[in-house]
């Protein structure tokens, strides 16, 4: 059951609590989460009339890395998308259900969608750094684009260096912020843009794909950054990469079809799945 | 069932055809600058700059006032085609798939294909016929109206280049829709709409037939903008028909400093589009 998935603890410096296999349901259930940050109840997300989603109900803890896996094209994007609204943002698309944030409800009457994304930050699967922008103006534009922060200059200052210190990148960079971000290299445009996220200090952030594009190296760069990010904020990552859901995540979430089909303590869902097609998933025997 | 050598030979002929083609389309502009040159540089001199038209018979005369003028019609066309042309543009590339959309984007390829003496005859009736008199803002209005197409597409073009996830992005980070498209959409394509702008007014720049029921032309220094005025497609064809040498020369002249402001035109928009920050890397 378990050739595939090879967590590989040689090769990997983070450190790791293995938590006992989970015997039973009972064990699974008391392993919910005691502080929501996000529920997800009955969603579902259409392009046109096909749903992507179906009926999604979930819990994703507070400090906490949740990973999605899943075959392509089973709704993991969407179902991240749903979660600042994004979703939305495409032509023909709708979404039924709630979601809740922080005990908001984000889809609720007289909540902007502009207002809930300054409060969960994103990463996409190809670096965006803005080719017009120099690495210090992409790092402050979202704080620029919340019209309650007018900050001072200093101030700014200070806010990007203190996120490019948690994305990791300000050694690399320090010297050059004047500089356009195209300059940078992949991996590092990448992290940049996760900086982005981090200057306005969002609540959550949901990372899609995030070292999709990237080489070995920056991978393991990004990913080292996810495992500290938990400390401080709620992380949602999509991935392809089963190892790296193993890695990073301290619960994952197996999407099928667009539903939800197991959501579990990261160590038990790939050592002891529930169900049968989580176990064949994680396997190899399809996607 | 042709032969190696067959095929050789027809692939060499071929690309010789090519290049062939390649220079006979680069010959007429060598040969216009080289006739131009030839007759226009004796004629040309700083008084042709500083000085008004002269009087037949009299050498040393210039054209201070058609280039004044001509400059003056570019920067009321600018003042209305860029706006429309880019808004219009802008507006195509947010909302592609709308049907308003797509009759503006065929609507403005049938106004770039207009003949320019109808655009000429148009803003007559709509400019010139009401106030009853000639006036140099007809003549932008004309130029203007031509101006809007050229704009228009190619803004939508360059922003079209713009990827999505750029959009994205910015609307994650919890920017609203206006300032998504204004501050990162617009903003990365800027160069190449600035680089569109340039080519449009480039190519206005020469037009006379918009100009002829318009601005009509001015043998006298006039800046106002309700007066007919000068330009230099004009003086260059009056001079032209004229039966007088030394305003032969003259024209010649004119039209040399015409094809050179072209000239510069196109080389700012080159210039513009290698900016430090320039076009999207993706």
């Amino acid at each position: 059951m378990l050739q595939s998935i090879e967590v590989s603890p040689g090769a990997r410096v983070i450190p790791r609590v293995v938590a006992p296999r989970a015997a039973s349901a009972e064990a699974r259930e008391t392993a919910t989460p005691e502080k929501p940050c996000i529920i997800t109840s009955h969603l579902s997300a259409f392009f046109g009339d096909a749903p992507a989603i179906k009926d999604v109900s979930m819990v994703v803890p507070q400090q906490a890395v949740t990973a999605i896996i899943g075959p392509s094209g089973c709704g993991k994007s969407t179902l991240l998308r749903c979660i600042n609204r994004m979703h939305e943002t495409g032509p023909n698309t709708r979404v039924d259900g709630q979601v809740e944030i922080l005990g908001s409800a984000i889809y609720g009457d007289g909540t902007s969608a502009t207002a809930v994304r300054r409060h969960v930050g994103m990463v996409f699967q190809r670096p965006t750094p803005f080719p017009t922008m120099s690495i210090r103006t992409n790092v402050a534009a979202g704080l620029r684009a919340d019209p309650r922060s007018r900050l001072a200059q200093e101030n700014v200052d200070e806010i990007v260096e203190k996120a490019l210190h948690r994305a990791g990148l300000w050694e690399e960079v320090k010297d050059r912020l004047n500089e356009s971000a195209m300059t940078l290299s992949g991996g590092q445009q990448q992290r940049l843009c996760i900086a982005r996220a981090l200057a306005t200090r969002p609540r959550v952030i949901l990372l899609d794909e995030p070292t999709a594009s990237l080489d070995p190296l920056s991978t393991q760069k990004v990913e080292e950054l996810v495992y500290d990010l938990r400390e401080t904020v709620t992380v949602v990552i999509v991935t392809h990469n089963m190892q790296q859901a193993a890695r990073v995540s301290d619960r994952t979430a197996f999407l099928l079809a667009g539903e939800l089909i197991e959501l579990a303590p990261t160590n038990a869902l790939f050592t002891a799945p529930m169900d049968p097609r989580t176990e064949a998933y994680i396997t190899g025997r399809f996607g | 069932m042709k032969t190696r050598l067959a095929r050789h030979w027809i692939s060499g002929s071929m690309i010789g055809l090519t290049y062939l083609a390649a220079v006979l389309a680069t010959l007429p502009l060598l040969l216009i600058l080289a006739h131009l040159i030839r007759k226009g540089a004796a004629s040309l001199s700083l008084s042709f700059f500083t000085h008004m038209p002269g009087p037949v018979g009299e050498t040393g005369g210039g054209m201070a006032n058609a280039i004044v003028g001509t400059l003056i019609l570019i920067s009321i066309a600018c003042a209305i085609g860029l706006p429309i042309g880019i808004g219009a543009g802008i507006y195509l590339s947010e909302k592609r798939s709308m049907p308003l959309a797509q009759s503006v984007r065929f609507l403005s390829d049938v106004l770039n294909g207009l003949p320019s003496i109808v655009m000429g005859i148009f803003a007559w009736t709509l400019l010139v016929r009401p106030v009853g008199h000639f006036s140099a803002l007809a003549g932008g209005g004309a130029l203007g109206a031509m101006m809007i197409p050229l704009v228009t597409r190619t803004t939508e073009e360059m922003l079209r280049v713009v990827p999505t996830s750029l959009r994205e992005a910015a609307l994650a980070l919890g920017y609203p829709r206006w300032r998504t498209s204004l501050s990162v959409v617009v903003r990365t394509a800027l160069a190449g709409i600035a680089t569109g702008a340039l080519v449009a007014v480039a190519r206005i720049a020469g037009e006379t037939a918009p100009l002829l029921f318009t601005a009509l032309g001015n043998q006298f220094w006039s800046t106002s903008l309700r007066e007919p005025i000068a330009a230099l497609p004009l003086q260059i064809f009056a001079y032209a028909i004229s039966a007088y040498d030394e305003w032969h020369a003259q024209a010649w002249a004119g039209a040399l400093v015409l094809i050179s402001i072209v000239l510069v035109i196109s080389l700012a928009a080159r210039v513009v589009t290698r900016s430090k920050f320039g076009a999207p890397v993706d």
